[in-house]
């Protein structure tokens, strides 16, 4: 299974989903969100929701020296924290900019399409979805 | 509180000396929580007794509360600060995602004090402050244009928030507003030309910091529950569908829709504007506020032709709300969206408070239509009921001020009727202008004695729908549940929570969240009055009077919604609230 964004047209921008993903890590508030709700450059414009979409074949796990990303079943990667020497390539190989960082520990945020944050959007953005 | 939380402090910034400092305030959050309660109480503290609104001496505070980025629709920012409309307390609550910013930035709290000699803005990043000049920024008139640039220059998309000021904050219209996140306002009482008195044009704030939760289960069992039922309620689904919009129609069956300068209180084609026509032909988006899933915000998408060229087009994407559909609708008889929504725009561009703007323009509408003001005043402008291109006009001129009948037009009706006359028409509630809520006695009186006279202080206009219209009650009994409703309202904008989300923070509700946030407040209710009372003491301190309170006449001539409304009962109303407030006996 992995989190898709289905439609950002219907997103309102509530960040809802931001808070759930850090809630679900034990706290509240942005800084080790997986997922990022911006406006378009403008709210009228509405919004662009970032966040893992498990690629097939990752660009970050590629790109990571020491093994720390490794491709998940169904898409995505997972993450061995022991392994990451925090050098960034991962981040900068997401073209999407899904990767977010820790800056306390120094080392990436992905998404672990767990679903927790589907629960609290309200408008039919994100769904998970077979892959 | 809890002992990591960053609420406690308060950042504190002299545009003079180009400073910043962080203080700790424990025990002033513990005590009086955030937002209002700790903004008058500083306010109080750093606004010196008597001082001129528009001196470098007027500070001002910006709160957020211990619930802003823990439980959903604790979402706005409270601003403090000596009002340059009415002389007295300033207080408006803004949405956006400012808030949540100012939170994740680190800070319960900003004070600004002193003032610039150059056009700057701020940038707050966490815990780094810039000054950025802003002289390039300075005499764009276009508070949409502001807001794009800052956004281009600087860094954190998503987790920031930009407030700024537009023509008017600069002009120092008395009634400017400051926009944040291009839809929201902090729009009441003249913000904005204290930020233009201080060569302010803009604060953005950003933060990404996390917050700590003592019981991580009973937190989010209480996430839950207040997410759902508001969720699941019937109220909330009525902001997100319609939005406040929806009340055009029946406030307009009931007879209190505030038209023509309160000539009426119905508009014949209200349809033309109700928020079902607004919706089914121009709405074009739903936004948020951070941190709120309901979303009320509406967006008209206003696609207008070009005159000097065919198939030219450009569509503007306009927010609408029921405050703005009375001030610059119905009380200016304009019964057509599309004119409407381009008299919203042209306010909005120029950041002004649409309700005290309207309601200055329906004043002087009827002043010229009685002759106490002729073309020569208006520069040439003929003001008449629903003719929104003059209206458009004379909102440019309330900006360029060419002569003293616009200068006077931009410090708000009272002053204008003071100069010209018509104040039996000047629908001014302590300083400020009317809102759209012609229900009935209490909808008066709230604004008459709310600390703010402003309909959310109280909340009359809900008094006069579900009680008086059934049976009568004495001045005392009403006043007594007024004060009631606006002490409670002190402790959710300490909070500070969204006021459309009151039915699901109820008093339970809330002493739980105080209780999983850690903070211990015997008496919530005893709290909010005590709270409600400081405001008072910062208006009586600055020369505020309930008794020399004028009413405006044209109140008791056009019937509300529950029959005429009798001037005796008001003044009988007022002189128990003063005994109640302040002390003083009648
Ligand atoms: S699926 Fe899980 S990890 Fe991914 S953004 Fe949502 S809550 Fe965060
Ligand atoms: S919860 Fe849904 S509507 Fe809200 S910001 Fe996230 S994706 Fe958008």
């Amino acid at each position: 299974m992995r989190l898709a964004v289905v439609d950002t047209d219907r997103c309102i921008g509530c960040q809802s989903c931001m808070f759930a993903c850090t809630r679900r890590q034990g706290e509240t508030g942005f800084a080790h969100s997986r997922i990022n709700v911006r406006s378009k450059g403008g709210m009228e414009r509405g919004f662009i929701v970032v966040v893992c979409r498990a690629c097939r074949d990752p660009p970050c796990s590629k790109v990571c020296p020491t093994d720390a990303l490794k491709p998940r079943d169904g898409g995505g990667v997972i993450f061995d924290s022991d392994r990451c020497i925090g050098c960034r390539n991962c981040q900068n190989a997401c073209p999407i900019g899904a990767v977010f960082w820790n800056e306390e520990i120094n080392k990436p945020m992905i998404c672990i399409h767990c679903g927790y944050c589907i629960n609290y959007c309200p408008h039919g953005v994100l769904t998970m979805e077979e892959t | 509180m809890h002992p990591s939380d960053p609420l406690k402090n308060i950042l504190y910034v002299d545009l003079t000396e180009k400073e910043f400092w962080v203080e700790e305030k424990p025990e002033l959050f513990q005590n009086y929580l955030g937002g209002t309660g700790v903004a008058i109480k500083l306010l109080l503290e750093e606004c010196p007794q008597g001082c001129d609104p528009l001196s470098k001496d007027n500070p001002i505070i910006l709160a957020v509360g211990p619930l802003t980025g823990l439980y959903p629709f604790a979402s706005k920012t409270v601003a403090m600060f000596k009002s340059p409309h009415t002389g007295n307390l300033g207080e408006s609550h803004c949405g956006g995602r400012n808030a949540i910013a100012l939170r994740m930035a680190g800070y319960g709290a900003v004070v600004i004090k002193g003032a610039s000699e150059t056009p700057i803005y701020l940038a707050i990043h966490g815990d780094k402050v810039y000054f950025r000049d802003a002289s390039a920024l300075w005499g764009m008139q276009n508070s949409f244009t502001v807001g794009r640039i800052i956004r281009e220059n600087e860094p954190n998309a998503g987790f920031r928030s930009i407030m700024r000021i537009g023509g008017a904050g600069e002009k120092l219209v008395s009634y400017a507003c400051v926009t944040s996140e291009t839809y929201r306002h902090f729009g009441r009482l003249g913000l904005g030309a204290v930020f233009g008195s201080k060569k302010l044009k803009a604060i953005v704030i950003s933060g990404r910091r996390s917050l700590p939760i003592k019981d991580k289960r009973e937190y989010c069992r209480l996430y839950d529950e207040i997410y759902h039922k508001a969720i699941e309620s019937e109220v909330m689904k009525k902001y997100h569908d319609l939005g406040t919009a929806e009340n055009i129609m029946p406030l307009n069956k009931l007879g209190a829709l505030p038209t023509r300068n309160l000539l009426y209180s119905q508009l014949e084609d209200a349809e033309g504007i109700s928020g079902e026509t607004l919706a089914s032909q121009y709405l074009g988006r739903r936004l948020a506020c951070s941190h709120c899933p309901i979303g009320c915000i509406h967006i008209a998408a206003l696609r207008e032709p070009y005159e000097d060229e065919a198939y030219f087009y450009k569509t503007t994407m306009i927010s609408y709300d029921y405050e703005l559909i009375y001030s610059l609708g119905s009380m200016l008889g304009v019964s057509n969206a599309h004119d409407l929504l381009r008299l919203i725009d042209k306010v909005e561009t120029y950041a002004m408070d649409a309700m005290s703007a309207g309601v200055t323009l329906a004043w002087a509408t009827e002043a010229q239509r009685q002759g106490l003001i002729s073309e020569r005043e208006t520069n040439g402008l003929k003001l008449e009921w629903g003719e929104a291109e003059e209206y458009i006009k004379a909102i440019d001129l309330i900006i360029k001020q060419p002569n003293e009948f616009y200068q006077a037009l931009a410090r708000g009706v009272e002053y204008a009727s003071t100069k010209y006359g018509g104040g039996e028409y000047a629908l001014s509630f302590g300083g400020n202008e009317m809102p759209g809520y012609h229900t009935g006695p209490a909808a008066h009186i709230g604004f008459l004695i709310g600390a703010r006279h402003s309909h959310l202080d109280n909340a009359g206009y809900s008094i006069d729908q579900k009680t008086l219209i059934e049976k009568q009650l004495s001045p005392e009994e009403l006043v007594e549940k007024l004060i009631e409703e606006e002490s409670w309202r002190q402790i959710l904008s300490s909070l500070v929570v969204c006021f459309f989300a009151r039915g699901v923070y109820q008093p339970r509700v809330v002493e739980e969240t105080l209780r999983v946030t850690g903070f211990n407040i015997d008496d919530p209710k005893k709290l909010g009055r005590e709270i409600l009372e400081e405001k008072y003491r910062f208006k009586t301190r600055e020369g505020f009077n309930l008794r020399n309170l004028s009413i405006p006449k044209r109140i008791l001539e056009t019937s509300s919604a529950i029959g005429e409304i009798d001037g005796e009962y008001i003044r009988r109303s007022i002189e128990y609230a003063e005994e109640t407030l302040i002390g003083v006996k009648g």
